[in-house]
This record gives C-alpha cells, sequence and structure tokens, in this order.
C-alpha cells in the first residue's frame, strides 16, 4: 500500500479520539475559541488550497474569497429557507462555493501556469467587493456586520465553545478522511499528473480541463466550509472584512509552511500559523519587560513568517511535513535499535511518500 | 464628451505610471524568469524610507541618494542571498519566495519606520491645467512624464546598451548566454538593483499623489493585469497594457460603476485582463513558447 | 470500420494488415518545414523502427501520431478510422501510448502511482464514490492495481513500486516511462528513442524487454532508435527520413544497403535538399 502522507492515517485515530473526549477537560474557553477552533478552520481552508495548489498545481489567491462565499452563502440558505438544517446550510455554502470556483476556474482552458493567477485574483476582488456592495448578501443590514445563526444540530444547541468546538472538529474531520480518499484515488493521480506534467497527463488520457475544474470545484468547497466555520463557529460574524486578499495569502503561507501536496502538512501549517503569534508574544513577555505593541506584534510575525516561507523552500521544500515525516523516522529507528518490538508496530504505521516540487516542468 | 476626454487622459496618465511599475517586473522577469511579487513592498520601502529621511530633517536630495542607494543594495542582496539559493526550481517555487520576500521588506519597513501614513511633496502642486476645455492635473502630468522618461531610458537600456543585450541573451538563453561569457550573476544583480531603482521612483510618485501607506504595496498588484495584457517579456507590451489598464479602469469606473454603486475599480482591471487571457493568452505581445517533447 | 472504398492498389487485404497508415502528412514551425509529405505503414502486430539524421522529423511524426501536434496536411488512419489530425484524447481512448524522448513521468508521485495514470480511463466509479470509499470505488483501485502489479513484473520494477519517481536512475526511469505506456494497454505504442542513454547492458534488458511486449502482448510498435544495430536487429520493417522527407522503406536488409539512406548519414548532398 502505497502511503502518501507523511501522518498515517491510522495515526491519526487515536489523536482524534484525545481530541475530542479530552480536550474538554483540559481546555478552557480561551483555548477553544483563540487556538483550537481557528486552527481547525484554517487548517481545512488550507487542506482546500492545497488540493487545487499543492495536488493539482493550479496556484491561487482566492481561498478567502471563497471562504466568503461559502459564509455568506450558509447564512442566506440559513436565513430564507425556514426550516432548514444547519448541516444542510453548510454543504449548500459549500456547494456555492464550489460552483463560483469552477467559473473562475474556467479560464483554465486557455490559460496556462502562471497567468492563471489572475483569475483568483480577480476572484478575490470581484468577491470582496460583491459581497460589500450589495446589501441583499447581508440581509440588508445597515451595519454590514451580521452574527452567526444559531447553532442547532438535531435539536442540540453547540453555540457554546465546547458546542462549537465538537462541531467544527466533526465537519473538519469528516471532510480530512473523504480528502484523503480522494487524493489517493484515481482522481488523486489525474490532479498531480496535471500538476507534474500537463501534456503527459493529455496523452496518457487523464481529461484535463475536467480535472482542473474538479480542483477547484472541491477546493472552493472545502474553502467555502471553511469559510462558514470560520464565520460561524470562530468569529462569530458573517463579513468580508476579515476574508481579504491577506487571508488569501495566510492560507497560502500555511501549505507552503506545513507542506505542498500533503494532508497532514495543511494541519501542520495551520497550527504553526496559529500558535506562533501566541508563542512571539509569550517570549515578548518574557524577554522584554512588557509585551510588544499589537503593530510591533504583527510586523514582527510579518516578518518572521517571510522569513520562514524562504528557509523552508531553500532548505525544506516539502514544509512541515517532510521534518515531521524525517523525525519520525529518526524516532523509529531509535527506537528499533532500543525496543524492537515497539518500533515493529510503530513501522507498520509509516510508509515511504513522494512530494512534489510544484510546477517542475515548466508549461509557459 | 469633454468629461469623457478628461477621464480618459486621466486614465492614461495613471496608465503609464502602471507601466513604470510593471517594466520594473518586466526586467526581472526577462533576465531570471521570476515574477517578483515584492516589487510592491519594495515600492512601499522606497517611499517609507524617502519620507522618513526628510522627516528627520535630511535634505530631499540627499534622502533620495541614501534612499537610492538603500534600493540599488537591497536588489543586489536579494538577489545573492535568496534567488541565488533557488536558481533551477520551479517558476512557483520562485513566486513564493518573492511572497515571502514582501513579508520580509513590509515587514521589515513598518518595523523601521512605523506604520502611519505620511504625506509626500515632491514639490509639483496638483492643480488643474486646462487644454482647451479639458482639466488635467498638473501633478499627473510630472508624473506621467517622469515615468515615460523612466520608461524610455529603460527601452533605451535593453536595446542600446551592452547591458541590455545581455540581459536579452540571459532571457533568450541562460546556457547560451553563460557558454559566450556573459556573467549570469551580474545580470541579474544588475537587473535587480535597477528594479530597486524602478521601485523608488513608482513609490516616490505614487507616494505623492495617494500618500505613503501600507495600500502603496497593493498598487502593485495592478501592475499584473499589465503584464497579461502587455505579455510578461515585452518593454512596448507594458507601455500599451499599461494604458489600456488605467484608462479601462477609469473608463468603468464611471460608466459602469455609475450603475452598481462604484469601486469597480477595485477588481475591474483584473477582470479585463481574465478577458483578455481568453482571447489571447499570451498577451497582445507575449511570445508564445512552443513546447519541445 | 474498414473503409470500403479504397482504391485497388492498396487491396483490402493490406488495409486489413495495416494498424497505423499515414498519408500525405506535412507539418511546420513558425515556417520551418519539420515534415513534408510522409506516408507509410504500419502492419499490426510488427516493430516498425523510425530513423534518420537529427532533425530528420522523426518525433514530429510520433508528435502527430499522438496527437500533440496538428498536422498542415494530411490523413491518419488508425484502425480504419480516418482523421486529419488526432488530439490526444482520442488516441488514450484508441489504445495508442507514447513514451517520450525526455522522460516525461510523473516526479512527483511513485512508479506504481505513474503506472495507474494510464488506467485512468478505465475508472468506473466517480470521484464522489472514491471520497466515500464506496465498493465500486475500492473494485477500481484493486482491480486497477492488479493490472499494475503485472506490468510492474513484466519491467522488473516490483521492488521500486513505491519509490519516488524522481529519484531512480535514468535507465529505471525510462523502464518506468515504458511501464506506464504498457499499463494502457495500448494497441499500438510509439516508443521516442527508448534506448537513448543507455549503457550496453541495459539497452540488451530495453531490448529484450521491448520484444517480449510485442512477442507476448501481441503490441504493434512504432519506435524512433539512432543505434543500427538494434534497429536491425529488432524491426521488422524500417523508414527513413532525412530532412523531413521519407527517403526509404522497407525490411531493415534492403534499407540498409539502399544509396538514398547511405548518403544521407555520410552527409552527401542532394536534390531535395533545396526543401529548406
Amino acid at each position: 500500500m502505497s502511503a502518501r502522507f507523511a501522518a498515517h492515517p491510522a495515526r491519526f485515530a487515536p489523536l482524534l479520539l484525545i481530541a475530542a473526549l479530552l480536550a474538554p477537560l483540559f481546555a478552557d474557553d480561551y483555548w477553544f475559541n483563540a487556538i483550537l477552533i481557528p486552527f481547525l478552520t484554517l487548517a481545512l481552508a488550507g487542506l482546500g488550497l492545497n488540493i487545487l495548489t499543492g495536488f493539482a498545481g493550479q496556484l491561487s489567491l482566492g481561498s478567502a474569497a471563497f471562504m466568503a462565499v461559502g459564509a455568506f452563502a450558509a447564512y442566506n440558505f440559513q436565513l430564507r429557507v425556514p426550516g432548514l438544517p444547519l448541516l444542510a446550510s453548510v454543504v449548500l455554502g459549500g456547494l456555492t462555493a464550489a460552483a463560483v470556483g469552477i467559473a473562475f476556474g474556467l479560464p483554465s482552458l486557455r490559460i496556462k501556469g502562471f497567468y492563471l493567477i489572475v483569475s483568483t485574483l480577480a476572484a478575490q476582488f470581484f468577491v470582496q467587493w460583491a459581497l460589500t456592495k450589495f446589501a441583499w448578501f447581508s440581509n440588508d443590514n445597515p451595519s454590514g456586520v451580521i452574527s452567526a445563526p444559531r447553532l442547532l444540530v438535531a435539536g442540540h444547541d453547540f453555540s457554546g465553545a465546547l458546542g462549537r468546538y465538537w462541531l467544527t472538529l466533526g465537519i473538519v474531520t469528516a471532510l480530512t478522511v473523504a480528502a484523503r480518499n480522494l487524493l489517493r484515488s484515481p482522481t488523486g493521480r489525474r490532479f498531480m499528473a496535471v500538476r507534474d506534467m500537463e501534456t503527459a497527463a493529455r496523452v496518457t488520457g487523464v481529461p484535463v480541463l475536467r480535472t482542473k475544474l474538479l480542483a477547484f470545484a472541491v477546493s472552493s468547497f472545502y474553502c467555502g466550509v471553511a469559510g462558514v466555520l470560520w464565520a460561524f463557529c470562530y468569529v462569530g460574524t458573517v463579513e468580508p472584512h476579515g476574508l481579504d486578499l491577506t487571508r488569501s495569502f495566510q492560507v497560502l503561507f500555511i501549505i507552503i509552511i506545513g507542506g505542498l501536496g500533503s494532508v497532514a502538512g495543511s494541519f501542520l501549517g495551520a497550527a504553526f500559523f496559529v500558535l506562533l503569534p501566541i508563542l512571539l508574544d509569550h517570549i515578548a513577555r518574557g524577554l522584554l519587560s512588557g509585551s510588544l505593541d499589537a503593530g510591533n506584534l504583527e510586523n514582527a510575525q510579518k516578518l518572521l513568517f517571510g522569513v520562514l516561507i524562504l528557509l523552508f523552500l531553500i532548505k525544506e521544500p516539502e514544509g512541515l511535513a517532510r521534518l515531521v515525516e524525517v523525525g519520525w523516522r529518526r524516532i523509529t529507528e531509535l527506537l528499533r535499535r532500543r525496543l524492537p518490538a515497539l518500533s515493529q508496530v510503530l513501522a507498520r504505521r509509516t510508509g515511504g511518500h513522494t512530494y512534489p516540487e510544484i510546477g517542475g516542468n515548466r508549461e509557459i | 464628451m469633454q468629461f469623457f476626454l478628461e477621464v480618459l487622459v486621466g486614465g492614461l496618465l495613471a496608465g503609464v505610471m502602471y507601466s513604470m511599475v510593471a517594466i520594473g517586473f518586466v526586467l526581472i522577469f526577462k533576465a531570471s524568469g521570476v515574477f517578483n511579487f515584492s516589487q510592491g513592498a519594495m515600492v512601499l520601502l522606497g517611499a517609507l524610507t524617502y519620507v522618513s529621511l526628510v522627516e528627520r530633517d535630511f535634505s530631499p536630495w540627499l534622502a533620495l541618494l541614501v534612499t537610492l542607494a538603500g534600493m540599488v543594495a537591497l536588489g543586489v542582496a536579494i538577489e545573492r542571498v535568496v534567488l541565488r539559493r533557488l536558481v533551477n526550481r520551479s517558476p512557483l517555487t520562485l513566486f513564493m519566495a518573492t511572497l515571502g520576500l514582501s513579508f520580509i521588506i513590509e515587514g521589515a519597513a513598518q518595523a523601521m519606520w512605523g506604520a502611519q501614513v505620511h504625506g509626500l511633496e515632491l514639490g509639483v502642486p496638483d492643480l488643474p491645467l486646462s487644454f482647451s476645455d479639458v482639466f488635467i492635473s498638473q501633478f499627473d502630468l510630472f508624473a506621467a512624464a517622469t515615468a515615460a522618461t523612466m520608461v524610455g531610458a529603460l527601452s533605451l537600456l535593453v536595446t542600446r546598451t551592452k547591458l541590455g543585450i545581455a540581459l536579452r541573451a540571459v532571457a533568450d538563453d541562460p546556457l547560451a548566454a553563460l557558454s559566450v561569457g556573459i556573467s549570469l550573476p551580474r545580470v541579474w544583480g544588475a537587473v535587480w538593483a535597477i528594479a530597486g531603482v524602478v521601485a523608488l521612483v513608482a513609490g516616490l510618485l505614487w507616494g505623492a499623489r495617494t500618500g505613503v501607506q501600507f495600500s502603496l504595496s497593493l498598487v502593485v498588484l495592478k501592475a499584473l493585469p499589465v503584464l497579461i495584457i502587455g505579455g510578461f517579456t515585452s518593454v512596448t507590451g507594458t507601455i500599451v497594457g499599461g494604458l489600456l489598464v488605467g484608462a479601462g479602469e477609469k473608463l468603468a469606473e464611471v460608466y459602469v460603476g455609475s450603475l452598481v454603486g462604484g469601486g469597480t475599480e477595485a477588481w475591474f482591471p483584473y477582470v479585463l485582463a481574465l478577458g483578455f487571457l481568453v482571447v489571447r493568452p499570451t498577451g497582445l505581445f507575449g511570445e508564445a513558447a512552443v513546447e519541445r517533447v | 470500420m474498414l473503409d470500403a472504398a479504397l482504391p485497388g492498389a492498396v487491396g483490402a487485404e493490406a488495409a486489413r494488415a495495416a494498424l497505423l497508415s499515414l498519408e500525405g502528412i506535412s507539418l511546420s514551425f513558425k515556417g520551418i518545414r519539420a515534415v513534408s509529405d510522409i506516408g507509410f505503414e504500419v502492419a499490426r502486430g510488427e516493430i516498425c523502427a523510425l530513423v534518420g539524421p537529427n532533425g530528420a522529423g522523426k518525433s514530429s511524426l510520433l508528435n502527430v501520431v499522438s496527437g500533440v501536434y496538428r498536422p498542415e496536411s494530411g490523413a491518419i488512419v488508425f484502425d480504419g478510422q480516418r482523421r486529419s489530425h488526432v488530439d490526444p484524447a482520442w488516441a488514450a481512448r484508441q489504445g495508442i501510448a507514447r513514451t517520450f524522448q525526455n522522460i516525461a513521468l510523473f516526479k512527483g508521485m511513485s512508479v506504481e502511482d505513474n503506472l495507474l495514470t494510464a488506467k485512468t480511463l478505465t475508472t468506473r466509479a466517480t470521484f464522489l464514490e472514491h471520497a466515500f470509499s464506496l465498493p465500486r470505488a475500492r473494485r477500481d483501485e484493486r482491480r486497477q492495481r492488479e493490472e499494475v502489479a503485472e506490468v510492474l513484473g513484466l519491467i522488473g520494477l516490483t521492488e521500486h513500486a513505491h519509490s519516488p519517481v524522481g529519484k531512480l536512475p535514468y535507465g529505471l526511469q525510462k523502464r518506468v516511462e515504458l511501464g506506464r505506456a504498457l499499463s494502457a494497454r495500448p494497441r499500438l505504442l510509439l516508443l521516442d528513442e527508448p534506448f537513448a542513454g543507455m549503457s550496453a547492458a541495459e539497452k540488451e534488458q530495453m531490448a529484450e524487454l521491448v520484444l517480449e511486449v510485442n512477442a507476448r502482448l501481441e503490441t504493434t510498435i512504432l519506435l524512433i532508435e539512432h543505434d543500427m544495430g538494434l534497429v536491425m536487429d529488432l524491426s521488422d520493417h524500417v523508414v527513413v527520413l532525412d530532412y523531413g522527407r521519407k527517403i526509404a522503406d522497407g525490411p531493415p536488409d534492403v534499407v540498409r544497403r539502399d544509396e538514398a539512406v547511405i548518403d544521407a548519414y555520410l552527409g552527401v548532398e542532394h536534390a531535395s535538399d533545396a526543401s529548406n
């Protein structure tokens, strides 16, 4: 069995159990609100972008736009269709984002490689403008800021911190498993073939345009759902403001650092992104008496992110996922020498994998 | 009609400035195949440094000189420290590296000089001049003239000087250029230094127009549609592309924007570029690569 | 469907035997003629070698047949179906597979995954079924992996199945290319310089592989090759190109003694050079 990702799925199961059941015992509201929920949401968005950029090789600078579409669509469905279950709105939000994604992915029929970023940039700016400009989307709310609807699933209220956490965890887990299945299937191979060498893919029988559009659709669906979670479970409001070009760049940053073409990498990158500012703040508080003010913190963060991107691109282009895998290998190696039996069990759960050099064959 | 002309001319003048920014991209792209996303950050850094020095009582000329030296040094440093380590990587990787660079430059610029908005005075008042009843901003004219001079100078550089020829050789076939003795690192270093200078001029002009603030780095994103319409490798293309984008954006805002409540400038250039690409995938003047398998 | 209106010269007999037939193919790039008026046939089950000095237009012809290039004039007849040009999707569906001169593998995937991509047209399940790991999807996967395992065995790369293709030595990569083409179970296999850059030992292994594929799987093969010794040993039929024109067409021993062929390889100028 060709294990394609750094973290073999079976290793996730116990983690998931811990995450679901033990977290409430150890985590407080701060942890849920400020760390775990945004981490899960951004990981899902990162996964969406990774599907399009890391696996299918189509660079996108519009992930935040698709998140916004998802959020607003879900909000409007929930609002205007009486009795619609929350989860249905979430799915419909994702599907709407997928449709928009296909629309902005259509140019890939004619436009090759790098030029395609203009399409997702257009999406980013256009969507942000449209959602702000046309009051219908925000239900004609004069302040333009809408609160997220009450989170009722099967009669249970998930509006509390713990509830929102479980809701997010459940949705993200389900979608991650689906993504993993998809990426290891013929569809996933089609994505990667198009990414690695489009001409050879075409000659091998891969329907290139359909594959690209499917990648856009799936990716946008994931970003859309991430957007719904972002609005409903994290910030609590539905507004285009926090889902701008800067956010798109952040999602891109997450997958570059985490590992392009890696499901686990999306999570590692998101964790890194969410935890780093907190870490920086603590260091600043410790080393310098008094924390950095918000502005300086932001600048230091930006600088650090930039340096990290460069470092990773130069030294470890496969990102944290690769580092984790190498680290894991070293640990199992060590264990093998000390505790042979245990290490055998662990070794069966790891496998070789490959990561892409995106767009390694220049097709412009 | 007069109103239309005013809008058109205003747009064309803005377009010249876009062209100038875009040329910074073209040079680097032509020479090394890198789409330098950090050009925007460099624009911001240039403007911010100049303005901050002037505010600290440097004379404008001295400030200019210091900033110029700094930008050139930055360009060379980028080439040497970052890009040399990424030779042979895919265009997407290189683009992402410039993305990282832009974070660094922006973060550093604001850390050094602060994040407030600064006004920039270049000594040219923004008074309207009238040409047979059509009003044109004096500053816009000055900016366009400066930009046009820059564009002209760069065009000459690329076509007439030894460096320019070396640049085109490297753009065409780096290996062949190497084999005739052209020093790739020198060409790349020169090109990045020039890009730094272009960024500075663009920063000063745009900064004087709209104030020096963070959003300056986003202006550069508009250069992307310019490049796409004009082709990534043609200097003539950027001129035409810039004019088209500048004029198109203003006209759209006035005539289309009034129908939908304005703000179309935010996305119109990109949609325009998208439309162009669908019709002509390599831009107006770009070269279609013949893929050899 | 056989074209019943063929003239008597190329009789029904011969038509049935030709899997691929090129007629009057011409192709230019930005004004430079790549091939002029090329026509020949490849009989079912044979190994046909396309030879000629560099730049003679051999790869271009292969690209025309596999649909990468579109000829300016002429026709391609595959299994009785006549077309003025081929598109890659159609070629893949018809069972035409190829290798590339400069390896065109999917560097981000493993050996097995590369071979599996050739099975893409045989996938029955939709992407949703794969996402939810439904039975039909799992059957697809299992079947495809089993079939690919056979090919891996044939090309001798079973133990490298999960290796990232980019890390393999050149000779093995060439074999993976062949494996990927074979995984498509093609009727016509186009090999673009399959022996290039190989050592003598590697060439022998590859040659045996080619012969076995032809004999065991009854695959018709059209290959481009420079090594004349290999060409003589392997092929049933040789077509020689020079400056984009066909200068010889027949069995190996006949062709090797042809005047025009000898001249071409020794660089003797002749009248047809006027075209360039």
